[in-house]
């Protein structure tokens, strides 16, 4: 993994509290979405990004608010880095009228256009193609904007990822391919499917694609790579790549264990959270304790806030399933 | 169709294939198309003649042969203020790329509560009976017919290539347009400036009294000959293009009913799950009491598509097959 490099240090104590605030907000949020689930407010499935939230938030703010950004069913993190907040999260999650997608889409597909966060795909990898879609149509309008695909180690494995490489260079698009690896496919660590040892980023190169392996746990590291292959996709100089390692403190999804994982993995990668680096770095820049401890009080209180919301929110109106199917808000299909 | 006479310029399918598109890129500017081989080359069809020379090339996008990245690159355009048209080469290799077709482009709009809306076309040569084999004959509209959330044209004859690709690229819906391989050497006459066809509109191609042949692309103009021949056997036929699936016009179908009372489906994808099927679903639901003999459906066979010009033709619809199935219904 590199180092953090030089000018990663232009972010501000005040800039790295603030991200350091939204990751607490969304540990908040992922802890609230567990204990919503096991107390059975919400229904289906939830990939829960707890462990991830520095690759979400750094990326974040590395990019301009007008750029696009795609995420997997594991995309509550992104959701919120874009803005979306914990009530419309939530609330989605608890099958409420008011969420994000007016509880038709469900914890796998938290979108929020308005701010250019263009969705959470559960068909793995299948974004990859919509990503380089969005930087061509950027490219087309010449607007400079840069769209994101974030995916995980598992995507790397399926035909949309190499497709959506191959066109991306060869069309010199602004995008750039986020990985999160974080160690599993699913159940099934990636190196016991994968010849190389970084899925993604050892296959950049076979594309002509510069590619990074960064830690994904420091949000400053990811901020500054986000930064700098943006500035490449703006400058006309197509996609970049970057791996970053990190790790989910849940299981795969709700009804996941994550037996499978070593315990002395589990333990090293926990003494790295994303939070307690991120806590180390405002220590050596001279943030008082007491600041992090009140951002983390904020964090908590909005959540709990938001959570009450949620619960008290409507159930959404049983006519909305049958609109929005065409662009006119109907689902006609014949005379 | 309309007649054609001497004042009218006539031009092919193929031809039209071209027109409709180059109207449009040139009245809207975020049209922009994308296939593989559709740019210097023309196309395989030569269905996009003529457009890299007027547009160029950042207008018309040749593509690797990734069927997943074209119709995904183009979705993430169609999301983000383009209106993107796709070609995939042949209707076929809509497997290679299913899950854009069935996951992906359909659901966006209602899976996000409204927020977003895809406005793309997906063009396809689609259809059998030029020998190209079980891989590159199929027609496959009755695969999309499975999906809501996709608009599904496939015009019969050149001005409705026109009209209708100037409706789906105009929609904000996605569109499935099927060309079909065997009509793109027809010919008929030109449409009318700024021509547009509704999508799900049918239309009477041919006025009849005795029995309601409905047919869609290439079997339009089969279910005109059957007609001609049906005529010298003295029964009157009446010939529905129903040109779109999605939209489906069955309120055309229903009202040529009520003057036929008799009703043949000629369809080209095989029985099994063919788009005739719910046809006759509704029919039989609906249209129950203008029946006067049961509904009988003309389709491919459950097999899938042989070579030979012999076999083949075994296998898809035929003028004998309908008019033999036309008879059958004069018992009643």
């Amino acid at each position: 993994m590199t180092a953090v490099d030089a000018s990663a240090s232009a972010l501000e104590a005040d800039q790295l509290l603030a991200l350091y605030e939204e990751m607490a907000l969304i540990r908040a949020t992922e802890k609230a979405a567990h204990d919503l689930f096991l107390s059975g407010l919400v229904k289906g499935t939830t990939h829960l990004a707890a462990g991830q939230e520095a690759v979400a938030v750094g990326a974040s703010a590395a990019l301009r608010p007008d750029d696009y950004v795609f995420a997997t069913y594991r995309g509550h993190h992104h959701a919120m880095a874009r803005g979306a907040t914990p009530v419309e999260c939530l609330a989605e999650l608890m099958s409420k009228g008011t969420g994000l997608c007016r509880a038709k889409g469900g914890s796998m597909h938290l979108t929020k256009a308005s701010a250019g966060m263009l969705g959470s795909y559960a068909i793995v990898g299948s974004h990859l193609p919509m990503a380089a879609g969005a930087a061509w149509s950027a490219r087309l309008r010449g607007t400079g904007q840069v769209a994101v695909a974030f995916f995980g180690d598992g995507a790397t494995n399926i035909g949309a990822f190499h497709e959506a490489l191959n066109l991306s260079v060869v069309w010199a698009l602004p995008v750039l391919f986020i990985c999160e690896n974080n160690l599993y496919m699913e159940y099934t660590p990636i190196h016991e499917v994968t010849a190389v040892a970084d899925p993604a980023a050892g296959r950049a190169p076979a594309y002509g694609i510069p590619a990074e392996v960064i830690d994904g746990n420091d949000v400053l590291i990811v901020w500054d790579a986000v930064r700098r292959a943006a500035e490449r996709a703006r400058a006309g100089q197509g996609p970049t790549l970057l791996e970053a390692k990190t790790y989910r403190h849940f299981g795969h999804s709700r009804t996941d264990p994550a037996s499978y994982r070593p315990a002395a993995e589990v333990e090293q990668w926990l003494s790295r959270d994303p939070l307690d680096l991120a806590r180390a770095r405002l220590r050596a820049l001279g943030v008082l304790d007491e600041s992090v401890a009140a951002a983390d009080e904020r964090a908590a209180a909005t959540v709990a806030e938001a959570v009450a919301a949620a619960k008290a929110a409507p159930e959404p109106d049983p006519g909305d399933a049958m609109t929005d199917v065409w662009a006119d808000g109907g689902s006609a299909w014949r005379t | 169709m309309a007649d054609v006479n001497s004042s009218t310029p006539v031009i092919t399918y193929r031809e039209a294939v071209a027109e409709g598109l180059a109207r449009e890129l040139r009245r809207d500017p975020t049209v922009v198309c994308l296939g593989e081989d559709i740019g210097a080359a023309g196309g395989v069809f030569k269905t996009t003649s003529g457009l890299f020379g007027e547009f160029g090339k950042g207008r018309i996008w040749d593509t690797p042969i990734s069927e997943q990245a074209i119709l995904g690159v183009a979705m993430g355009a169609a999301m983000t203020g383009m209106r993107p048209v796709a070609e995939i080469m042949f209707s076929d290799f809509f497997a290679c790329c299913w899950d854009y077709l069935a996951n992906e482009i359909p659901k966006m709009r209602y899976m996000t509560g409204g927020q977003v809306t895809v406005p793309l076309v997906v063009r396809t040569a689609n259809g059998g009976g030029l020998g190209f084999g079980a891989q590159h004959s199929q027609a496959v509209e009755n695969w999309t017919l499975t999906i809501p959330g996709l608009k599904i044209a496939a015009p019969s004859n050149p001005a409705d290539v026109i009209g209708m690709m100037a409706a789906a690229i105009r929609s904000d819906d996605p569109v499935v347009f099927f060309e079909h391989k065997g009509l793109f050497a027809s010919k008929g006459p030109a449409a009318p400036e700024d021509h547009v066809v509704e999508l799900g509109r049918a239309t009477v191609a041919r006025e009849g009294t005795d029995v309601t042949l409905v047919g869609l692309a290439a079997t339009v103009p089969l279910a005109l000959t059957a007609a001609d021949q049906l005529a010298g056997e003295g029964i009157s036929a009446e010939v529905i293009d129903l040109r779109c699936l999605v939209p489906l016009d069955m309120a055309a179908v229903l009202a040529s009913l009520r003057r036929t009372s008799r009703l043949v489906i000629v369809e080209e994808n095989p029985f099994q799950g063919g788009w005739g099927g719910t046809v006759a679903s509704i029919v039989a639901d609906e249209g129950f009491e203008l029946l006067d003999a049961p509904v009988r459906r003309v389709a491919g066979a459950n097999v899938p598509l042989p070579f030979a010009d012999v076999l083949e033709q075994q296998v898809i619809p035929t003028v004998d097959a309908v008019t033999a199935a036309v008879r059958t219904l004069a018992a009643y």
